[in-house]
Parts: structure tokens; sequence; C-alpha cells
């Protein structure tokens, strides 16, 4: 089966990874910009970076005959540092007609500080203003409840932005109904520890249904598991869900929620 | 038949837990890692969740590993 892995940082894997996943049948993939593993030093590290996410991963993709898609923002992690936030922020709209640039993200809220969530609301301005989709990260392990619900209060309380051109990530069992309660697209990320497993990621397609829930593997530089999508198709296979089921949540959701950026232009296999 | 299909996976995450549990205790010192620490009472509260009848315990969980939310946050943070 075709799918699309909708969140997998590939800065942070080698090339025989996209061979692995293309294999598996992966055509196309969304990148947002995270947390390298370190804070870096300047906006122009941020620059490179993005240089990197637009002009060299797509290329790195494509010989594989994946379609690479990414997302640009400072990531909550560094956006302690406000002042390098802004600066980064300022650099953002340069980077916003590249061709393979979907939107803003994966902002969001790391230990749900003052800081970040300031930078959180400058980031939504650069959204509204330029019309871009957004993806957002939810925080990790304690921190994720209470930050989810601060995400979805600054999400919901701004006006100009549209609850369907927004998907709230790493959904787990106590945010998932939040987060669709409130028309967003929700994300699961089938990722060791920190997060989901593909049974518990199929539980919570058996009881919404599927509907505007996507899954992902959030491959990195840490541990993780760049092929955790077809883990679920397997699951859901093994447990007897139809095919167009499976295929909605992990080929037609995320096309369907792409679709919302200018930029996303899809060559499906024929 | 889902029970039969995951019984032994069920099985070997419980005796993981009971393993560490043990190991705890069989520390230097795990003695003294008793209900007065915050964690040990959170893993003792996620084991009577386990066992009650609740049909939402992964949510109970998550909920009982998590930081509260402040609906306030924005007053305080003057944001």
């Amino acid at each position: 089966m075709d799918y699309i892995d909708p969140h997998i940082h590939m800065v942070s894997r080698i090339t025989d990874d996209y061979e692995t996943l293309a294999r598996m049948g992966c055509v196309a993939m969304s990148e947002p910009a995270f947390w390298a593993g370190f804070d870096r030093g300047s906006v122009d590290g941020f620059r490179d970076y993005f240089r990197q996410l637009t002009e060299v991963e797509p290329r790195r993709a494509a010989q594989y005959g994946i379609q690479h898609y990414t997302w640009l923002c400072i990531n909550a992690k560094e956006a302690e540092d406000v002042s390098l936030s802004r600066d980064v922020i300022a650099m953002i709209p340069e980077f916003l007609d590249r061709a393979n640039v979907l939107g803003i993200g994966e902002i969001g809220l790391n230990k749900n500080t003052k800081n970040e969530a300031t930078i959180f609301l400058e980031h939504l301005d650069v959204a509204a203003e330029h019309r871009q989709p957004i993806l957002i990260h939810t925080p990790h392990l304690e921190d994720k409840y209470q930050g989810t619900r601060m995400i979805l209060d600054m999400l919901t309380g701004d006006s100009r932005l549209d609850p369907d051109r927004v998907l709230v990530d790493h959904v787990e069992e106590h945010t998932i109904d939040e987060v669709l309660g409130r028309g967003f697209w929700a994300g699961m990320t089938l990722y060791p520890v920190t997060k989901c497993t593909p049974s518990r990621a199929a539980d919570m397609i058996e009881r919404t249904g599927g509907e505007k829930l996507l899954a992902n593997s959030a491959g990195d530089w840490g541990p993780s598991k760049p092929t955790a999508v077809p883990d679920l198709i397997f699951e859901l296979r093994r447990r007897g869900h139809s095919e167009a089921l499976i295929k909605k949540v992990v080929y037609d959701n995320p096309l369907e929620f792409f679709s919302r950026s200018k930029n996303f232009h899809f060559n499906p296999r024929v | 038949m889902i029970l039969q299909q995951s019984y032994l996976e069920v099985r070997a995450k419980l005796l993981e837990i009971a393993a560490t549990l043990d190991r705890i205790q069989a520390a230097p010192g795990g003695e003294a890692v008793s209900g007065d620490h915050s964690d040990r009472r959170r893993i003792d509260t996620a084991i009577e969740i386990l066992a009650s009848d609740d049909s939402r315990r992964a949510a109970r969980l998550q909920h009982l590993f998590s930081r509260p939310y402040d609906a306030d946050w924005r007053k305080k943070m003057e944001l």
C-alpha cells in the first residue's frame, strides 16, 4: 500500500533510510523544522537548516521516488531564546515560496513556559499574515496535557485561524478528543517510549473512525523507527480492518490536509 | 479472542513491571522508596487503575502522569 509519512525528520537519517522507506511503500513525506539535538547559536544556523530542508532533502528523497515537503519555524525548545526566535521568524517569509514548503511548523510548546508561548503566538501571526497552514508539536510526557490545552487555547483564541488548516501532532489518549472536538486535524506519533505504539494508535483509530486522523513515525536522531507507519498498517490488517480505512489514515487524510497548502502539488503513482 | 491473542504480551509486560519493582526494592536504599515517594505513589495508583473496571484506563493513566492544566494560565503569564 502506498503511504505518506506526514512527520519525519530526514535531515537526521541516512540515505539508506530513503531507500528502505521507498521499498515499504512511502511515496511522500513532510518534514517539519525541529530541534537538532543542540541549541543553534545564530539565525544563520537556521538559514542553512532551511536550505537543507528546501534544497537538499527533496533531492535526496527524489532519488528514491519520494516526494518531500517541509514546514518552517523555530522549534519550541529553542523558542526559549526570544531574541534569536524573533530573528528566525523574521527570516521565514523568505522561504515560504520555495516549492516544497507547506506552511509553518512544527511550532508548539516544550516545557510550557511564557517565552515558548510568546514565540508560539508570534508564529501564529506569520501564519495568519501569509495564510499558511500550521503543524503543531505538543509536549512530551507529563507536559503534554497541560501544553496541549494551552496550545488549543491560543489557537481557538485567534479568529484568523481555520482549524481545518491546522494539524495538532503527537496526540495520545488524553488529548485526542480535545483536538478533534475543536475541529483540528490530529496526528499520532508512533515513537518508542515517549509517545504512542501502533497498537494504541489502532485503538484510537477504532474509537474515532479515523476522521481527520493521521499517523507518523517522527523518525529523527533519537531512538525512533522510520518504518513505524508500515507497522501500523500491519497492525490494522491483523485486526481485520478494511483497506479503505487503512488507506484513509495513511494516505487520503495526509493528502487532504496537505492540499490546504498552495504549494502542495502531488503526483500520485499511476 | 483479543484476551487470548494478547495474553502472553500482557503477561510479559506485567512481569517486566514486577521485576522492576523488585529491583527497586532490592537496591541499596530501596526499602526507603516507599509510598511516601511521589513517583512510587503514582505507580501504585496506576496499578489500581489497571485493576479497575474502567474502560478508559489508558486515558486515566495519561492524566495521572500529567501536569495539571490551569485555565488561568494566560492571565498568570500576562499573555
